[in-house]
Order: structure tokens, then C-alpha cells, then sequence
């Protein structure tokens, strides 16, 4: 029988009473008094430099309170890179400023230039186009190969090309792997690309700085997913803050996908502008803008190399990736082709030797950088798509080749430097094969064959590396910053409490999830419990919410420090029963003796803790307040297997998704129903991504996929009802809760199995020279596929 | 969105003379314009309304069978009132989302002329004449190319005048992302023979396709234009299909479209 409450229910999210009746409180809602509001000019071209920015007209213009240029900027710092990647010669990556607005050059279309402030948005936006920006156009380069030709145009004139690195691993591995794929049986080489994406968060990003001219203090109003690193990061290396001055707040925000990890230069240049006009200063993105501003996703260009003995097994995997970084680099996007990526590539197989390359480039592209999951799904897609391919070529079955070849020991420790603690990859697999009534496939493809459609059936597995991440192991890989998470837990006298936690929600259901948790602990209800999250006045220093990592992580700090209260709640109890602390006993909220009949309420407790006349005041503090920070010792390994089943028009070479089937296995679970809509989001995405996504640009640098009149999003009539289940379930051994992550899986193991459900279907058509469709696919490309 | 003066006058006369100041701009449902005045693509001065004009709206048959739809009626009632000639009405419903259609008007549509929209395709695959302030313009002569048609500065599309053929079906194929056609084939079989327009693959515009309509005069089904096959040239290539790929969905949905119109 389903559970309905604690640990386990599918309890409906109680932020949603206040997002679906419209009283959510964005950061766009937020409007201070005396505020003021700016305009971003913005580069027109990918790169050019800049000779001038004349401001006089725009600064005459009504309304206009001051035109900020790059010049206002001299002697402030840079938007830092939070992760240096060391590359094969043991050499630092080449590092770029960034600065907050244009100094010198412009090197993307949107970079921004100046920014007119003034008392309304469209005075200053009618100011903005008054603005005389002086610019010699140069060349740009967009395509990566074309960028580290010899003489290509720099994007950074001061680096030596436009290579930040050239990155090996395990580099020690190289010769090996080398060797392995020259002698092997059988290989199987793919070439492919992963589509550059934008990520199209519901919410534009939006920034109001505030400054206190009494206090001297400064507070910044954010679309965040992790507000305590955008005050570490602006406060100590872009306006020189110190922490305590400054309060970075994140209300509710509205999908992040990634896209809003990043401490981007709005921010910094709203709480500097407020400082030095001594008013609150908002800027609201456009969403033509945000395409133009928001750091994208993906793209990379890969050549796959898959070695194999006469059985199948896999003997050595090669792999050489150009990784986009666009014309800066954001926050984390070195990680992202390397330690998000590399450890990833032996996904759910014992292979035992691995070479991986990536060569991360400089172009005149907006900036690239993590994007739901990360690295993984470039790792997942590669992999997937290779094995697939190679079943093909050897003529096993997709199915059996990937069996022959799982992990089923545990931990394992994988050729690319992580150890995997816990898994069972028949079982979810058996699990897919089942509930995508993969028997019945050949049935249903006749079907559609007698309505003259292509029927295929796409499956893959996937693994991902969650509940980022060891500080100190990720230190090791250069890593700017811990990735631990806190939580503070507050109880009050009369027994409801506040958990403040580092972890940010914006659209995960965390108030709900984590309430779930701490109730279940101690055996209250859950609307005793209030989740405070998403700002650095109220809550302890945490690292944010990414990479599935909240509940594991920051669900662990949240565990550690109720388990705190509950301690020392034992010891009130034992005083007011007069029985050992040992002996006291917690549940459904009450203390109770081991042995005898005596018990208290956990409301009699939490009311002596603050009102302490009878409390053993040498011996404890009164109050009943806890923190805890947690760093997991490893990650976690979410993993699954995925179906599709596609039917394909010939004539126009149309995709339509028949079925989606998902098998994962998430460790345990707290709220079934909010993974399964994590499940169904990432899903959404992934086959966003296989079907109608990809961000172009054109030999000028101009992003041809501006809007939605060009840039595909997924719509609901794009998406199959999805057939999701998480009953595979083998617990994280390393945290508390047993559990792993669930908000990435779809969007990674989903394209691949897009994918070779499409080539799948041609293959069977008898179109056996189509072995591989970059994305996405689209009518045309599937159709221009099958003429050969 | 620039400043701009507004006028909302109630019959066509105070239109046109409110179309004669400089600068002016006809505003119909507004579902280019609007969008493309927020992005400060456009400037007029002035915009007029023509959406409060009640002889400009509504579906009526003529004596002659005609279905007469005044221009600024909405994709929406077309859609639910223009049951004299279903093809019509279901091409209506096709188009954009439903926000889209009740605002949306078809003089909007036929005065833009996108060469991606859908009613273009209907108008000329009908042989529809659109009736103006001041004369009858025959679909044959009214587009002239993307975004140009025959209306003067300041002319008003006040009716649109669709013979109801025998059989008719429009099939549209849409860009994944702006869900314009991609390409759109509008098929129509009139006693006098049939007619096929094809809208959003041409640099040229909406047109129609010769051989098919002389094949299928002479034999009313899919089969018939087996033979045919239409050339690359001229026709628009970008991101979402060549100028192969359109080439080859005009001849695969007009054979769909025959199909459908049984």
C-alpha cells in the first residue's frame, strides 16, 4: 500500500499551491523603491574591435540617469573561472579575462558594451539605441577545427591560440589503448556531433542590485540556482565585497536547467551600478536576449573509437573531442568535456582500458557550459550510439552486446578514476525490456508497416556520476571550490521547525521532499516542518543544486543535523523522564523509555529546550538548533536502461516517438511522484535535443536559431505518455538516505536511444548505409539520410 | 515598441482616409506586426485598426455559391463558420495555436503575404478574388512575390471571394519550431479543373503548380502526378530543409492532398 507520508509517499508538492496560482514571488517581482533600470548594448557582431563607445546622445536622452562602458570597469575585477583544468603536458589551461563589459574587444554576438540606466526600462531602452559604438569588424571564428588551424583569427589576443586545452585521460592509458585498438578484432569507428543547445529556462534571468548607503551594504536580487556561490564569487573576484556586506538572494525561480549556475556580468553590473548610483538598479532579460546571453549546452564534436574481441567484449574505447567553450569562459565550463565527461566513459561496461581527448576551443560563440547533466549525456551518447553501431557490425543483438559486457560486481573501479559503489544493470535492464514490451516489438512494427511508416526500436543503458561532489577529490581535479552542501535546522518551542538549506529549488519540489525527510525522522507532520532555502542572509553557506545533488547531498547535511536535534532532544527527554539518554527511544513523535510506559511528547521537549525550568542546564545548552555540513565521500551512480520506439514517414522522413519507456534505478526514494516528474522533464529535454533542438550559427557568427520561430523547443504533442519506472532500486551505500539523484537521467540516457531507434528503423527499411543522423533529427536530415 | 499614434475608425471610408497620412500602418490581428513592433523592427507613426469595422467581418454565400469572408475575421471563426467549404474552414483551424486564431484575421494574412502562411495557399488554389476599398484583384495577380502583393499604399482588403470547389484539401507540413508551413499544398477540383497552390516553398512565394493541375484535370488521384517531379531551383533553403527537401514534400503533399480530397 502507498505511503502517505514520510519517506516514501507521493506527497503533491506544496510549492506548486502558490506557482499554479500565480503567487510566486520571482525575482522579476520584486521591485524596489526608487529603482532604477538598465538596458545592455550588446556586440551585433561575433568580433570586432572596439575603438570607441560615444555616450553623449544616449546620456541626453529623458530619463537616462548614466550610460555605464567598459571604462567604468577599469580596476574591477573579472567574472572568474571556477575550475582549471590541467592539460597532457601537465600545464594549466589557457585562462582568459572576462570582463563585466567589453574592454578593447568584442568577441560574440551579445557580449555586452555599455548599459544605459534609467527611470524607466523603455527610456532606457531608447537610450540604448542612441548609443555610438565605434567597431572594426574581424574576422570571427566559429567552427572549433577551423579555430585551431594555423593563423586562425584569435579570439584572445593575449593567449597563444585558441586552444584553452588539450586534455588527456588517463593520459597514462594513451600507449595502452593504443595498442589494444591496433590489435583488436574488430573495431568500430563514429563520427558525431552533440548539438549545441539553449536552455530556454521558463524564466528569463533577471537581477536587481540594492545598496544600503547607511550600512554600506549590498544586496543582489537573482535568478540563482546557487546564491551563496554567486556572493563568493562576485564579492571576492569581481567587485571586491566583502561577505558580509553582501547578501545574494534567490527567490523563486523558475527552472534553471544549469543555465543559471553561472555568475554572469547582469549581476555583477546591477549591485556595482546600485553602489555607485546609490539606487536599486533591475534588469529583466529579454527572452531574445537570454538566447544570446545564457551560457548553452553541449557542443561537441567526437570521434569514437570502440575495440572488440570476436565475442563482443570490449577491449578499449578511444575517444577525441572538440569541446566548444564559446568566447569566454563561464563559471564551470572547463568541467564540463573533462571531469563531468571523461569519468563517464565507461558507462555501464567493464572496458578495461579508456583514452580519452578532448581539446576545449575557443570561438565567437556565446559561452558554452554545464546544461542538465552535463558532460554525462555527451559520455552517454557517444558510448551508446558506438555500441550500438558495433552490435550492428558484428551482428549481435543490442541487447545481449551490452549484457556480455556490464558490470555486475560491486564497487568497481572503472579505468577513468571513479569507483562505482552499487548497481544491478540486468535488472533494470530486464525491468526496460518488460515494461517496453520489447516482445511485442516485431508485432507493432508490422502494424506500422501496413500504414507504410518505418517502425523502430531504440534501447540503451546510461550511468551518470551524481550528488556532486568530494571537495577534496575535486580539488584534486581543479576545482575552485568544496562541493559539500549544509543545512541548518531550527526548532521552535512549540515543535514546528525551519531547515535552512544551502540547496536551492527552482522547480525540484524540495519544500516538499526535504519536509518529507526531517517529518519522517522524527515522527511529526510534515507541515510542522518549513524548507528555507535560496537566500545568504537566512541560510548557511552552501554550494546550490546542480548535478543531482540536492537530496544526496544536501538532503545528507539536512539528515546530519536533524540527527543532531534528535540527540540532544533525547537528552532533554531523559532529563524530564529521569532515564539514561540511552534508553530513550523516538517515534511517531513521542520519547518514550525503552521497557516502561513513560513517554513525552516531542512538543513537551522542543517547549523545555526554550523554556528551560526544568532542563539540566549544566549539562546542555537550552535551545534546540543544529547545523551540519556534508561532503560525500564519493559520488553516486544513478543508472538505467531506455526504449524508444519511433515510427518514421518515408516520404518525409518525419520522426514521430511511439513509446518512451525508462527503467532507472535511483537508490531510494523519498517522493515517487516528483521523480517520476523529474523523469518525464529530463525525458522532455533529451528528446528535445534527438528531435527538434539545435543552436546554429551561421559563417559570421550570427545565431541563426535567435527565437522560436527557428529554435525548436519540445512540445507536449512531441512526447509520448512516457513509461517510467523505478523499482530497481540498489541504495547508495555512502550516504544517508540511500539516495542517488534522479534530475539528469532523463536528458542523458534519452538522446541515444532516440537515435538508434531512428537508425534502427532505416536500418530495417534497408537503408544499410545509414549507420548515424547527427541531431537533431529533423524531417529534412532523416529524409536527406535515406536518398543514400 | 516605438510610440505611435492609434486609430480605431468603424467604417472602411474613415480607414482609408486614416491609411492616407504618412506613415500609417493598417493593423489587423496583429499577430506579424504586434510581434515585430515589440522587437522595434517597425516604426510607424500611426496604426490603424481595422478590427471595429463591422462590414469587414463575417462569412456569408453569395448568389453565385461564392464564400464571401470579410477581412478582418478571425482564423477562429473561419475555422467554426465556414461550413460551406470545409477544406477552407479546416485550414483555418491549422493554423498557429489558438491564441494565434482568434486574433488572427485572413485580410492580415493575404495583406502580409508571408510566403510560409497558410491562407495564401487556399486564396490561390481557390482562384479567390480579394475585394479591396476600391477594385477585385484575382488571386492570379494579387501575390506578386514573399511579403509583396498587388494592394496599393493604403489599400484595404475588405472581402475575400472563394469559389467552393467540388473537392478540396490543403495539407501542411510545419517548420518544427515556428510551425509555419514548411511547405503547404492546397488542392481544389473545380468543374473547370483543378487547381494546386503551394505555400512556403518558394523564394517567389505562394504558386501553383502547373503539371500537377493539368495532370489532375484529366485524372483526379494521387497517382497521377507519379510522373512529375518538381525542380530545386528557386526554392528556399535554410536551416530546416533544402531546397531539395522542399522541392520533394511539394510533390509528397500534394499527392496527400488529392488523397484527402478523395
Amino acid at each position: 500500500m502507498p505511503k502517505d507520508h514520510g519517506i516514501g509517499a507521493s506527497q503533491k508538492r506544496r510549492e506548486d499551491v502558490r506557482f499554479l496560482t500565480g503567487r510566486g514571488r520571482y525575482t522579476d517581482d520584486i521591485n524596489l523603491p526608487g529603482q532604477a533600470h538598465a538596458c545592455f548594448v550588446r556586440s551585433q557582431v561575433a568580433h570586432g574591435r572596439l575603438n570607441g563607445v560615444d555616450t553623449a546622445a544616449a546620456a541626453a536622452m529623458p530619463g537616462v540617469i548614466r550610460v555605464f562602458t567598459g571604462a567604468d570597469f577599469e580596476g574591477v575585477g573579472g567574472l572568474p573561472c571556477g575550475w582549471q583544468v590541467t592539460d597532457r603536458h601537465g600545464q594549466p589551461m589557457q585562462e582568459p579575462g572576462h570582463p563585466v563589459l567589453a574592454q578593447g574587444k568584442v568577441r560574440h554576438v551579445g557580449d555586452p558594451i555599455a548599459v544605459v540606466v534609467a527611470e524607466t526600462f523603455e527610456q532606457a531602452r531608447d537610450a540604448a539605441e542612441m548609443v555610438d559604438v565605434d567597431i572594426t569588424e574581424l574576422d570571427p571564428v566559429i567552427d572549433m577545427k577551423a579555430a585551431l588551424a594555423d593563423g586562425a583569427p584569435k579570439v584572445h589576443d593575449d593567449l597563444s591560440s585558441n586552444l584553452c586545452y588539450d586534455w588527456g585521460f588517463v593520459e597514462d592509458n594513451r600507449a595502452a589503448v593504443d595498442e589494444a585498438i591496433r590489435n583488436a578484432h574488430h573495431v568500430t569507428t563514429l563520427e558525431l556531433v552533440n548539438n549545441r543547445l539553449v536552455p530556454n529556462a521558463m524564466e528569463p534571468r533577471v537581477a536587481v542590485g540594492d545598496y544600503n548607503f547607511a550600512t554600506d551594504d549590498s544586496t543582489l536580487y537573482t535568478t540563482s540556482q546557487n546564491p551563496h556561490v554567486i556572493r563568493l564569487l562576485m564579492g571576492a573576484f569581481v567587485l571586491g565585497i566583502p561577505e558580509h556586506k553582501l547578501r545574494v538572494v534567490a527567490p523563486d525561480v523558475g527552472g534553471g536547467f544549469g543555465s543559471k549556475i553561472f555568475h554572469y556580468a547582469e549581476e555583477a553590473f546591477c549591485t556595482f551600478a546600485a553602489k555607485q548610483l546609490r539606487r536599486p538598479v533591475k534588469w529583466t532579460c529579454q527572452r531574445s536576449e537570454s538566447f544570446i546571453t545564457d551560457a548553452h549546452g553541449r557542443d561537441h564534436v567526437t570521434k569514437i573509437e570502440l575495440a572488440l574481441d570476436k565475442e563482443g567484449h570490449f577491449q578499449a574505447i578511444r575517444t577525441e573531442t572538440y569541446a566548444n567553450m564559446g568566447a569566454y569562459l563561464s563559471t564551470f565550463a572547463p568541467s564540463v568535456p573533462t571531469w563531468l565527461h571523461g569519468t563517464l566513459m565507461a558507462g555501464n561496461y567493464k572496458t578495461p582500458l579508456i583514452y580519452v581527448n578532448v581539446k576545449a576551443v575557443f570561438t565567437n560563440t556565446v559561452p558554452v557550459d554545464a546544461y542538465r547533466g552535463a558532460g554525462r549525456p555527451e559520455a552517454t551518447f557517444q558510448l551508446e550510439r558506438v555500441i550500438d553501431k558495433a552490435a550492428r557490425e558484428m551482428g549481435i543483438d543490442p541487447v545481449e552486446i551490452r549484457r556480455r559486457n556490464f558490470i555486475t560486481e560491486f564497487p568497481y573501479a572503472t579505468p577513468v578514476a571513479v569507483e562505482y559503489d552499487t548497481g544491478d544493470y540486468h535488472a533494470t535492464l530486464d525491468k526496460l525490456l518488460e515494461i517496453a514490451d520489447v516482445a511485442g516489438f516485431d508485432k507493432r512494427r508490422a502494424e506500422s508497416a501496413k500504414r507504410g511508416k518505418l517502425r523502430g526500436l531504440g534501447l540503451n543503458c546510461y550511468i551518470e556520476a551524481c550528488g556532486i561532489a568530494p571537495s577534496q577529490l575535486v580539488g584534486q581535479l581543479g576545482a575552485r571550490a568544496g562541493l559539500y552542501e549544509s543545512a541548518t535546522v531550527r526548532v521552535n518551542a512549540t515543535g514546528g521547525l525551519v531547515v535552512m538549506t544551502g540547496s536551492h529549488s527552482h522547480g525540484q519540489g524540495h519544500e516538499t521532499s526535504f519536509a518529507q525527510v526531517v517529518a519522517d525522522m522524527i515522527g511529526i507532520d510534515e507541515n510542522m516542518v518549513e524548507i528555507v532555502h535560496g537566500d545568504t542572509a537566512n541560510t548557511p553557506m552552501g554550494m546550490g543544486t546542480y548535478g543531482s545533488r540536492s537530496l544526496a547531498v544536501g538532503g545528507s547535511a539536512m539528515v546530519r543535523a536533524t540527527e543532531k536535534i534528535i540527540a540532544k532532544a533525547k537528552k532533554i527527554a531523559a532529563h524530564l523522564m529521569e532515564a539514561s539518554p540511552d534508553d530513550i527511544e523516538l517515534k511517531d513523535g513521542r520519547f518514550s523509555v525503552a521497557g516502561t510506559d513513560k513517554s513525552v511528547a516531542w512538543g513537551d521537549v522542543t517547549l523545555a529546550a526554550y523554556v528551560p525550568h526544568n532542563y539540566p542546564l549544566e549539562e546542555i545548552e537550552p535551545g534546540l538548533e543544529e547545523t551540519a555540513f556534508y561532503d560525500p565521500s564519493n559520488f553516486t551512480y544513478p543508472a538505467g536502461a531506455y526504449a524508444c520506439e519511433v515510427e518514421v514517414d518515408p516520404d518525409t522522413g518525419k520522426v514521430t516517438i511511439c513509446s518512451f519507456a525508462a527503467a532507472d534505478d535511483f537508490g531510494n526514494i523519498v517522493n515517487p511522484m516528483i521523480v517520476d516528474g523529474q523523469v518525464h522533464g529530463g525525458l522532455g529535454q533529451g528528446i528535445g535535443q534527438a528531435l527538434l533542438e539545435g543552436a546554429a550559427y551561421d559563417e559570421s557568427g550570427q545565431l541563426l536559431t535567435g527565437s522560436y520561430m527557428d529554435y525548436a523547443m519540445p512540445r507536449a504533442g512531441d512526447l509520448p505518455s512516457f513509461t517510467i519506472d523505478h523499482s530497481c532500486q540498489t541504495p547508495c551505500t555512502h550516504n544517508p538516505l540511500g539516495v542517488k539523484g534522479c534530475g539528469e537521467a532523463g536528458a542523458i540516457g534519452s538522446p541515444p536511444a532516440v537515435v538508434n531507434a531512428v537508425v534502427d528503423a532505416l536500418q530495417r527499411a534497408g537503408h544499410s548505409n545509414v549507420t548515424h543522423i547527427d541531431m537533431p533529427l529533423t524531417p529534412s536530415r532523416v529524409w536527406a539520410a535515406m536518398q543514400g | 515598441m516605438y510610440a505611435f499614434d492609434f486609430e480605431r475608425p468603424t467604417t472602411i471610408a474613415d480607414a482609408v482616409k486614416a491609411l492616407s497620412a504618412e506613415d500609417a500602418q493598417a493593423l489587423s490581428g496583429g499577430q506579424t506586426l504586434i510581434p515585430t513592433l515589440k522587437q522595434r523592427l517597425a516604426s510607424p507613426s500611426r496604426l490603424v485598426s481595422l478590427t471595429a469595422i463591422p462590414e469587414l467581418k463575417g462569412i456569408c454565400v453569395a448568389d453565385d455559391g461564392a464564400l464571401c469572408i470579410g477581412a478582418a475575421t478571425s482564423h477562429a471563426d473561419v475555422a467554426a463558420e465556414a461550413t460551406a467549404y470545409p477544406a477552407l474552414a479546416a485550414l483555418a483551424g491549422q493554423i498557429g495555436d489558438p491564441a494565434v486564431r482568434n486574433r488572427g484575421t485572413i485580410g492580415g494574412s493575404l495583406a502580409n503575404n508571408d510566403p510560409s502562411a497558410c491562407y495564401p495557399a487556399a486564396a490561390l488554389g481557390s482562384g479567390a478574388t480579394i475585394v479591396t476599398d476600391r477594385r477585385k484583384i484575382a488571386a492570379d495577380d494579387y501575390f506578386q512575390g514573399m511579403f509583396e502583393t498587388a494592394l496599393d499604399e493604403g489599400e484595404i482588403i475588405t472581402e475575400v471571394r472563394f469559389p467552393v470547389p467540388e473537392k478540396a484539401a490543403y495539407i501542411k507540413f510545419e517548420q518544427p519550431a515556428s510551425r509555419f508551413a514548411l511547405v503547404g499544398v492546397f488542392v481544389a477540383k473545380y468543374a473547370g479543373g483543378v487547381r494546386v497552390a503551394v505555400t512556403g516553398a518558394s523564394e517567389d512565394g505562394v504558386f501553383r503548380w502547373a503539371e500537377a493541375e493539368a495532370a489532375l484535370s484529366s485524372d483526379f488521384s494521387a497517382g497521377a502526378i507519379d510522373g512529375l517531379s518538381v525542380g530545386a531551383d528557386g526554392m528556399i533553403g535554410d536551416l530546416h530543409g533544402t531546397p531539395e527537401y522542399r522541392a520533394h514534400l511539394v510533390k509528397v503533399l500534394t499527392a496527400r492532398a488529392v488523397a484527402a480530397a478523395g
